[in-house]
């Protein structure tokens, strides 16, 4: 009589135990929810796929920018395949579809036109959205030296990334040196000095920082802080890195701080009163106990708080300068690969190869961040896993 | 009468000498708090102090008018009801979203298994994802791709481009993707707060998974879901470089019609104003101005925000 | 002694047979049931009968089951993941576990108070009337006539009369425990099974419950898990006695108390361990 029956039956999707006949309305709510919740997921890969898909052709090295070119005769028209076609006059797939055989034929013909004007220069046959124009300096015609130059408007368009990347960085690091240690000290205070009173009032003030939109930070930075600056230090370009770091670090500073004071509290208060009943002062406490147990969580704060600062637009846009040179000197105006695409995507031609060079690197930003974020993650999770005792 | 002890054992408890490090240590932070308070007061305060003067309700309720940029003339009412419109839209996508998400995630997934936990992966991401980046993907996926294919699919004949272009409706779609994670997981935490036993009650007394999520638990999670929102739109109110290439236009003779208009937008006036306008000394009124109304606008959404999760937070641990 | 009709699966509940007040009928038959979680064990081949109209006791030291056994009666324990059964559990000649029973039934029909009191966070009224709502009862004369009822028979009414609208988390936790058990008998299930309900009570609203319950057997057939081994000598009529998921003893409360037969249970009632 007695026979085997798991408990638990699962009738039919993932996860959604039942073990009795719904009536087909909350059944159907059910798988909705369910689907609704796969959402998130789409979104992500959505985003991966369209950025991609647009700046996939210039990874590849399929997009050719020389003026220069082998030109293909008209009369080859019909020699070619589509794909060698499309890629030669530049064409997507769909607009290469849309295109009558005379179509193609004008648009060759002005091809081998436009080549011939543009081969006076040095640099015509050079194809600029080739990876090695992308990352390694080059000697353009004009120039003294090698360079790295991002100039995509010109007769030789530039696209080289290093100095949009130095300025992110840049930046970042102006922003993380001004903000990381002002908002983990006061994290510390917060979290385990200040007296519960004091607590209440300035956890909830400096997460307000949090609430100011990155635009009005920029506006501040243009209109107050540049002019400030400069009047006090006096050094030449008014927009620069210091001051758009500065702006970023405003910016980051509630970041950083809401997840080091997370990641401080969230340490067992048992520890805290161990130290204290030995003898240890407050400050004792936190610097020699505490954070050494929040490292993980505090880590996490500083590299979602690169993550942000990496990826902030606003601020940078308004207040770095947006001058794209290669230089080390903080008080230079730069310009960052957010600002950079945030200027120049309104302006460029859809599938131009300067369009898909945005692209390029908006796809480097997302990796960027993408990492950041997920190294955050995993530190978190160990932390989690670390103080319920399962490591 | 003082016992004979009472001085040695003042003496005994006091410290050898004066503890510089734990002194030091603690001045230090505190005056980091207390920098940052600062700065959030010098820059609110100034804002305040040269944006209040102009401040009026015909600024707020009137339109552009003749002179854009002189601030006793001109109004802000398009760029207001602009970015109350796009951040409504927002809200009616991302709400029900958000709360299917966070009730499967509470109350269907199984913990741990790999699934949820991509979800979650998913979610977390989508929270990191820069602004920019949104744009981009705006741009790319919900005015071309979207927006094409509804045009070739409304009027398959004309080729119009009704949809294919920045919209309110595009733009509002881009908002509700990046502010999902805010919506999950707000409305996540208020889920997890209503205690096992009103479940396990409901269910005990014969109700299903379903019925009991409608009718217990999301009831007691409605404040919790309304301060996720909210901080939602106080996020997205403030945020410019999702909207530039979906929909933010800096001039628009009339208000957006319909769902396919791009409109004007408080932000994107600022970015505009502060980077492009002729004269930045006449401009300076104005931008304070309507700097002063955006901060207020996001700032007064935190703080009720705030406030809703804190009542929310008593009258839980009431329950418990 | 005849096997009762097995419950079968329509909109409306049916009576078990068995009304007479005295009949003692088997009505939960337990068969070598098992139940595991994971790695542990919690309940190892246990096999007994439950009566009409009684209430049985079970009692033992914490951790030993009793809780779970008790779940395993209207599937509570269907909430958990990993949760695995052996053996059966039929109630009126029906193994509960199988297939063809629908367990939201079930739980209509086998009622369950919890240890800590769970009223929802509405009035009174609605309190009492969700149970009856699921069910499909509309009409406000209906449900303020069950309500009244059921408020009644938990001796809550004349306390609570004035008030119905107020919230049921105004009340006192004796009151919001009888609050729970109206809401439960509301729905007029067969069985109730208590989950140790007045281990959170102050003695005198202790003794309130323990007089409700005795009231109650008149009419429900209830099963109750205490760690109070006075208060199940003083209100059941059966025990049952139980150690690190096996059933030790079962029989009359009486001769458990007084006279056990294993030395186990011996131990445990005259306070030698647990």
């Amino acid at each position: 009589m007695a026979k085997t029956t798991p408990a638990n039956r699962s009738v039919g999707w993932i996860g959604l135990k039942r073990g009795h006949r719904a009536n087909p309305i909350e059944w159907c709510l059910e798988r909705l929810i369910f689907l609704v919740s796969l959402t998130a997921i789409l979104m992500i890969l959505l985003i991966f796929l369209f950025i991609g898909r647009e700046a996939l052709p210039v990874a590849l090295g399929r997009v050719n920018t020389a003026l220069v070119q082998k030109t293909i005769p008209v009369s080859d028209l019909d020699k070619l395949s589509e794909s060698q076609l499309s890629d030669y006059l530049g064409l997507t797939h769909d607009q290469f579809a849309s295109m009558d055989r005379d179509t193609l034929r004008t648009l060759m013909e002005l091809k081998a036109e436009s080549v011939h004007e543009g081969s006076s220069n040095q640099d015509a046959a050079l194809n600029t959205a080739s990876w090695s124009c992308l990352v390694r300096p080059h000697q353009w015609s004009g120039y003294p030296r090698p360079e790295f130059i991002w100039q995509p408007v010109g007769e030789i368009p530039k696209y080289n990334l290093v100095p949009l990347i130095i300025g992110s960085l840049k930046v970042s690091v102006v922003a993380l040196v001004f903000s990381v240690p002002l908002a983990l000290a006061a994290a510390i205070y917060v979290a385990q000095m200040a007296r519960p009173r004091i607590r209440e009032v300035a956890k909830p003030v400096i997460e307000l920082l949090a609430g100011i939109p990155s635009v009005v930070l920029g506006f501040f930075a243009l209109i107050v802080m540049a002019s400030a600056l400069h009047g006090l230090f006096g050094y030449p370009s008014r927009l620069n890195a210091l001051v758009a770091g500065l702006a970023l670090g405003v910016s980051v500073i509630p970041v950083v701080f809401s997840i080091a004071e997370d990641a401080l509290t969230s340490v067992p208060r048992s520890y805290v009163q161990a130290a204290l009943a030995l003898g240890a002062s407050r400050w004792k406490a936190a610097w020699q106990v505490v954070l050494p147990a929040a490292l993980p969580g505090v880590f996490a704060a500083v590299a979602l708080g690169f993550g942000r600062a990496i990826g902030e637009t606003m601020i940078v846009l308004m207040a770095s300068g947006n001058a794209s040179i290669v230089s080390w000197n903080f008080l230079d105006s730069t310009r960052t690969i957010t600002a950079t695409i945030a200027a120049e995507l309104g302006e460029v031609v859809f599938s131009s190869p300067h369009y898909r060079i945005l692209f390029l690197i908006g796809v480097l930003l997302f990796i960027v961040t993408f990492l950041t974020n997920l190294v955050a993650d995993l530190v978190m999770h160990r932390l989690k896993s670390e103080l319920e005792g399962k490591r | 009468m003082t016992s004979p002890h009472s001085s040695d054992s003042r003496a005994r408890f006091r410290a050898a000498r004066f503890d510089w490090a734990s002194f030091a240590g603690e001045a230090t932070t505190a005056l980091a708090a207390l920098l940052i308070i600062a700065i959030l007061l010098i820059i609110l305060g100034d804002i305040i102090l040269h944006g209040l003067p102009n401040l009026s309700w015909r600024f707020v309720s009137t339109g552009t008018g003749s002179d854009m940029f002189d601030v006793r003339q001109t109004g802000i009412l398009p760029m207001v009801l602009g970015t109350t419109a796009r951040v409504i839209i927002m809200t009616i996508l991302v709400l029900p979203a958000g709360v299917a998400t966070a009730i499967y995630l509470t109350e269907y997934a199984r913990l741990n298994s790999p699934f949820t936990r991509v979800i979650r992966g998913a979610v977390n991401n989508l929270a990191g994802v820069p602004s920019i980046v949104f744009g981009l993907f705006g741009a790319g996926f919900f005015v071309r791709f979207v927006g094409r294919g509804l045009d070739a699919a409304l009027s398959p004949h004309q080729a119009l481009t009704v949809w294919g272009q920045p919209a309110l409706l595009w733009a509002s779609a881009t908002l509700a993707v990046m502010t999902l994670p805010v919506v999950i997981v707000t409305t996540e935490e208020s889920l997890r707060a209503i205690p096992q036993g009103l479940r396990e009650a409901s269910l005990a007394l014969g109700a299903s998974k379903l019925e009991t999520v409608f009718k217990i638990v999301l009831p007691q999670a409605v404040p919790g879901i309304l301060t996720g929102a909210i901080l939602a739109v106080s996020r997205a109110a403030g945020e410019v470089a999702p909207i530039l290439f979906t929909g933010a236009a800096y001039y628009m003779a009339d208000l957006p019609h319909s769902l396919h208009d791009q409109f004007m937008d408080l932000g994107y006036h600022v970015f505009i104003l502060s980077t492009q306008a002729p004269n930045i000394d006449q401009t300076r009124p104005l931008l304070y101005t309507t700097v002063l109304v955006l901060l207020v606008l996001t700032f007064a959404l935190n703080i009720v925000a705030i406030f809703v999760r804190a009542a929310v937070r008593r009258r839980l641990r009431l329950l418990q | 002694m005849a096997d009762p009709q097995p419950i079968t699966v329509p909109a409306r509940p049916g009576r078990f047979i068995g009304q007479s007040a005295a009949a003692s009928q088997k009505l939960i038959h337990v068969d070598r049931l098992s139940l595991s979680y994971g790695q542990n064990q919690a309940l190892k081949e246990i096999s007994f009968n439950i009566h009409e109209r009684v209430v049985t006791a079970f009692i033992g030291p914490s951790g030993c089951g009793k809780s779970t056994l008790l779940r395993c009666f209207n599937r509570m324990n269907d909430l958990i993941d990993n949760v695995r059964i052996d053996g059966a559990v039929h109630i009126a000649g029906q193994d509960i576990n199988s297939p063809e029973v629908d367990v939201i039934e079930l739980r209509r029909r086998v009622g369950m108070v919890f240890q800590k009191s769970n009223p929802f966070p509405k009035s009174i009224f609605e309190n009492v009337a969700y149970g009856l709502r699921l069910q499909g009862v509309q009409r406000l004369s209906d449900l303020q006539a069950a309500v009244e009822q059921s408020l009644r028979r938990a001796a809550l009414w004349d306390e609570v009369k004035d008030r119905l609208a107020t919230s049921g988390l105004g009340l006192s936790g004796g009151q919001q425990q009888r609050l729970c058990i109206a809401r439960a008998i509301a729905i007029k299930p067969e069985i109730l099974l208590m989950d140790e309900p007045a281990s959170a009570l102050d003695p005198i609203a202790t003794a309130r419950i323990e007089e409700l319950i005795l009231d109650l057997k008149k009419e429900f057939t209830i099963v109750i898990v205490t760690h109070n081994m006075q208060q199940a000598a003083r209100i059941s009529d059966q025990t049952a006695f139980f150690y690190l998921g096996q059933l030790i003893e079962y029989g009359s409360t009486g001769k458990i108390f007084t006279s056990p037969s294993h030395k186990r249970t011996e131990d445990y009632v005259t306070g030698r361990f647990g």
